[in-house]
């Protein structure tokens, strides 16, 4: 966490994101991420140890929300693909998918 | 008084009364943004055949006889976060905005089954990422009170467009100060309520565990009409909480005896605005004039609230926004050689720089080796956030502070100073970590002619306190009352 | 030098519930019309929130309790981040650090442990011939949908439905205990029996509904008793059970030639995917993933944690059926089965084997009943390819049959003439002839099978047979005892109900006399 981020690191972390970048971008954002995680180090400040601090993923401690096994009406297949930027009309289409892509 | 300005109280007497009819109401409301919107920038969409058939429907409704719904012949406005069945719903993106959604929000279904008009959607930051809604792909939405000032964000549209008298009532949205911010910039009323209240089901997700949806209004009764009516359980919506309503409008008129309010040392430091700090002083008085006992009360945890929302909000955020790829809805990028390209590049193209940032510093959070430091460590401290507010609602009813350390900034100053703007929502962020409700009600005007805001906030589900208590300062006020003058496009 | 070949087996199952894991759209294999069970939660559309099945949940539970597993009291969903076309979220709702169960096994028979060599530390039961194969963990997350790949490898654009997408499966991940391939397959058949006993899957590997995917690598023993492991493999798209087992056997061969050429030991390499053609028969390489996956898993902010009560658990258990392990040991106690007649009849499934179970009951012969039910009964199933609840002869007609036998009103041989004719009436289109004990009798008499145990009457009949065959009389009082075989055959043409052990006994102690 010492260690200020890099150029590299930021391009890795926009291929994780798929993020495409322009040069300009990267030096830009390795900026100011940078500086956004020199701030965010405050909360080392914290002692979340000695009390064992729960993390909190919901602020509401709702448990065992469920729906009835019951059928509902789906969208017709028309609905369904309207905002697919590209169909056949029955598919989703998308470039060919190769391994490892 | 002109149609447009009217209270929604005022305006449905005068149309129960049939002294106004819903079509004359929904036009005057048409006019004054066609009038005004163009210098404010409030509205994405407007679709005036189809409001002016929904006001044509409720006043042939009500000449039937038949029942009417509670906010029948109303026009309110909707941020473009909530999805609109068959009317293009963008969130400002250029990645969505073609998108047509194929269902309403259950918010959406709520406000039509009471009649409402949705007369259009509204301008916001991008994917709900900013606080002032100039990271919008399309327009900057500006204060009515100043062209050169923002509105707020991120719901800066909806809070703009009732600030202008263009609609009554608003939908916004509220992650880390949203509704709160822009109202106070704009000098309305703005409700985030309790987590939960309101069904997120069609609201498309910024950060999950923070969002919510809520009113704007000229007045705290207008934001409790609308309050009562989006507010409920919803089955879709498993974080949705199965908890009664309370007729807020019903009991916004009592006091509370024995008001004890609790304020903030450390909000009253440096970097508070001078008018901001003398208004809301200002306000405590009025509090005491009409009883109230102010009391100090700690947050010891608050001042890590910036650092522990962005975190959490961007972790989220990276994983809500990785459905936005170009193949079964959004744009697709134009040029590029293999999927994985395709992906990066309609990415790369759809979204702005605040929504790629924030997605990557949540990508990066919840990155291995890094996801306990940062989006874990975050969680915990969010934990003893909420505690902090647990303990002060022991002892006080309400705690009151400034909305923004600021009124509202110039369009330009902030937006390159991502960090400076992050700490500009310092008083507003804790309540979304918390989940508690929090409403900013105006309380003042600048030297500069600009609206201050007084922000109050409640324990979980006690919005009906925070209705009467802003309510009680209002009615000892004229802040409310007041109206920007706006000069023609 | 001695290989022990090391086998772990993910599989994943879709659960038989009427609806998606998240959603109210129909779950039901419909490869034939894209995109029709879609809704905004399934298609991943901007604003859609997930809510649990229920029913998803409580067959989770089911199973994994079947599984042996230990149920964890408080579990949640985590999102697992990729990208991928069939995956409409980019995230798969998934298990990730509290899976709702862990820790079960599994119970298979097997031929040998495969570890004649030496020790592992995979427990056996009792009996060498059972082998537990003990479970990681099992837990409940969502289906993608489908990509169609252009197979003219003309390059043109992926098919994308996502009908199945949201569907909901449950994982079950084994420990590497499984030591043969054929053991492997035992392990799937096993899996698909009980998941049909608890009506959870129907595990239909050419459907989807049952994946499985095999991590396999190699115990090199050297002479000084140093055990190396070599690296592992993953092999995926394998598509039937038989499949399984071919492309294990491949891989093992395959691996122990890769070991005496590059010595690689594990950790020397990257774990290796490898895909299996089922046409060739072989596994090949694939391209490894550009990057190595960060699935970024983080708690789901959408759905909400699980806590499962003692009182469901305890509602579950009670509801539970009696498993295929359990109902095999106790009817080879009950019945006095032997084992392979029990695995047979439980093989079979449920039903059949309720079926079996009542007409052993009625006609209080088990072993009978085993023979006509895994004989008879199964080769009339096999042959009009009908199923045990289409089969018109039931439970109570056929111990009627079966008591006749034992009660010595007909012989077995006119039995399954009887069951012929039952089943003949079917194929005449009298099926709505009722096939009822009274038509047995019917039938009895109409082709005059009833055991004649007159002895007055047969008496009569043997002494003019055997007046008729002095010469096989004297052949039998000179030693040969099969000569009597003609008399005994022109008696029982005479009278065809007659017994012909009675019938061979009276003939005897006339000439005895």
């Amino acid at each position: 966490m010492s260690v200020p981020l890099t150029r590299d690191d930021v391009q890795k972390v926009a291929m994780l994101a798929r993020l495409k970048l322009s040069d300009a971008e990267l030096d830009l954002f390795t900026n100011q991420l940078g500086q956004v995680l020199e701030y965010v180090k405050m909360l080392n400040e914290v002692d979340t140890d000695t009390d064992a601090i729960e993390p909190m993923v919901h602020v509401a401690e709702l448990r065992n929300v469920f729906r009835d096994d019951e059928l509902e009406k789906s969208l017709s297949r028309v609905e369904s693909l309207a905002n697919a930027p590209k169909t056949d009309g029955q598919f989703f289409l998308v470039p060919p998918i190769m391994e490892g892509t | 008084m002109s149609i447009t300005g009217l209270t929604a109280a005022e305006l449905l007497r005068r149309m129960e009364r049939e002294e106004l009819s819903c079509v004359e109401v929904t036009q005057a409301h048409l006019d004054a943004i066609d009038t005004h919107d163009q210098q404010i920038g409030a509205f994405l969409h407007v679709d005036a055949d189809t409001a002016l058939a929904q006001a044509e429907a409720i006043d042939r409704k009500r000449q039937s006889g038949e029942s009417l719904g509670s906010l029948a012949g109303l026009p309110v406005a909707v941020k473009d976060m909530l999805c609109t069945k068959g009317q293009t719903t963008t969130c400002a993106s250029r990645m969505l905005q073609r998108f047509v959604p194929p269902y309403d929000a259950h918010v959406i279904t709520l406000l039509k089954q009471s009649d409402a008009v949705l007369i259009g959607k509204t301008n916001m930051d991008e994917f709900a990422m900013g606080s002032s809604t100039e990271n919008s792909a399309f327009k900057i939405t500006r204060t009515p009170w100043n062209r050169d000032c923002v509105a707020g964000g991120s719901s800066g549209g909806s809070a703009a467009a009732v600030a202008a008298s263009m609609a009554p009532l608003a939908i916004g949205s509220d992650t880390g100060g949203s509704i709160r911010q822009p109202a106070s910039f704009c000098g309305v009323v703005g409700l985030k309520p309790t987590y939960g209240r309101v069904s997120r089901y069609g609201l498309i997700a910024y950060a999950s565990s923070l969002d919510q949806v809520g009113p704007f209004a000229n007045d705290v009764h207008g934001a409790a009409l609308l309050m009562q009516t989006i507010a409920g359980y919803d089955r879709r919506d498993s974080t949705s909480v199965n908890i009664d309503v309370p007729t807020f409008t019903k009991t916004i008129g009592k006091p509370l005896s024995e008001l004890r309010i609790g304020i903030v040392r450390e909000h009253f430091a440096e970097g508070l605005h001078v008018d901001v700090e003398s208004a809301i002083q200002t306000t405590l008085d009025v509090y005491r004039s009409l009883g109230a006992k102010i009391r100090d009360i700690a947050l010891p945890h608050s001042r890590y609230a910036v650092a522990t929302y962005y975190l959490i909000a961007s972790s989220e955020a990276s994983s809500n926004l990785a459905r936005y790829d170009g193949v079964h809805y959004g744009d697709r990028a134009d040029q590029f050689d293999k999927m994985v390209d395709m992906y990066a590049a309609s990415r790369g193209e759809g979204f702005g720089a605040e929504v790629k940032r924030r997605i990557m510093l949540g990508t990066y959070a919840l990155s291995s080796g890094y996801y306990d430091a940062y989006y874990l460590k975050a969680l915990k401290v969010r934990r003893l956030i909420q505690s902090d507010f647990d303990q002060a609602f022991q002892n006080v009813d309400v705690i009151a502070s400034p909305v923004s350390p600021t009124p509202a900034f110039r369009v330009g100053k902030l937006v390159d100073d991502p960090l400076a703007m992050y700490l500009s929502d310092i008083y507003t962020i804790s309540a979304n970590l918390a989940g508690i409700p929090g409403i900013s009600v105006p309380a003042g005007i600048s030297s500069d002619g600009l609206p201050i805001g007084l922000q109050l906030l409640a324990a979980p589900f006690e919005e009906e306190r925070l209705l009467r208590v802003a309510h009680m300062f209002e009615r000892e006020t004229e802040w409310h009352k007041q109206r920007v003058v706006l000069e023609s496009n | 030098m001695h290989f022990s070949t090391i086998i772990g087996l993910e599989v994943h199952v879709q659960l038989l519930t009427k609806t998606k894991i998240f959603c109210g759209c129909a779950n039901r294999f419909n490869p034939r019309n894209p995109n029709v069970q879609t809704c905004p939660v399934c298609l991943g559309l901007p604003g859609s929130l997930p809510v649990m099945n229920r029913e998803a949940f409580r067959l989770s539970l089911k199973t994994a309790m079947a599984l042996n597993c230990q149920i964890t009291r408080f579990t949640k969903w985590d999102r697992k981040q990729y990208y991928y076309p069939d995956l409409p979220k980019n995230y798969q709702i998934s298990q990730y650090d509290l899976p709702f169960s862990s820790d079960g096994w599994l119970e298979i028979e097997t031929e040998s442990d495969g570890s004649s060599a030496f020790q592992t530390d995979s427990p056996l039961s009792a009996s060498s011939k059972t082998k537990r194969v003990r479970l990681i963990r099992v837990h409940l997350e969502e289906d993608a949908g489908k990509n169609l790949h252009d197979e003219s490898g003309q390059g043109a654009d992926s098919q994308v439905d996502l009908n199945r997408a949201g569907t909901p499966l449950l994982e079950i991940v084994s420990q590497p205990d499984i030591r043969l391939p054929q053991q492997a397959r035992a392990y799937l058949e096993e899996l698909k029996l009980l998941l049909n006993y608890l009506a959870v899957s129907d595990c239909n590997m050419q459907e989807g509904s049952l994946r499985c995917d095999a991590n396999v690598n190699l115990h090199v023993q050297t002479d000084d008793g140093e055990i190396i492991p070599t690296p592992i493999v993953e092999i995926k798209n394998l598509n039937s059970f038989r499949g399984v087992e071919l492309a294990l056997n491949y891989e093992i061969k395959r691996q122990i030639e890769q070991w005496k050429q590059t010595g690689q030991k594990l950790g020397d390499v990257e774990k290796e995917t490898r895909g299996w053609d089922a046409d060739r028969e072989v596994t090949f390489a694939q391209r490894g993933k550009e990057e190595a996956s960060d699935y970024r898993y983080f708690p789901d902010p959408d759905l909400v944690p699980v806590s499962v009560s003692e009182e469901l658990i305890e509602t579950i258990c009670s509801e539970m059926c009696e498993l295929p392990a359990a109902r095999r040991c106790r009817f080879q106690l009950e019945f006095q089965l032997s084992n392979y007649d029990a695995m047979v009849i439980i093989g079979q499934g449920r039903i059949f084997a309720d079926y079996y179970e009542q007409v052993a009951n009625v006609c209080g012969d088990g072993k009978q009943a085993a023979n006509w039910v895994t004989q008879d009964v199964l080769r009339e199933l096999n042959d009009r390819q009908i199923t045990i609840d289409e089969f018109p002869i039931r439970p109570p007609e056929l111990s009627a049959l079966l008591t006749k036998i034992t009660g010595n009103e007909i012989t077995t041989k006119s039995a399954r003439e009887i069951f012929s004719e039952l089943l003949v009436d079917m194929g005449n289109g009298d099926e709505g002839k009722e096939i009822s004990g009274a038509r047995i009798d019917q039938i009895i008499d109409q082709k005059d099978l009833g055991i004649v145990s007159d002895v007055g009457q047969l008496d009569a009949i043997i002494a003019v047979a055997m007046g008729r065959n002095k010469k096989a009389v004297a052949d039998f009082c000179d030693g040969k005892q099969t000569a009597i075989g003609r008399i005994i055959g022109e008696v029982m043409r005479e009278v065809k109900g007659a017994d012909p052990k009675l019938v061979r006994k009276m003939i005897v102690d006339k000439i005895g006399s």
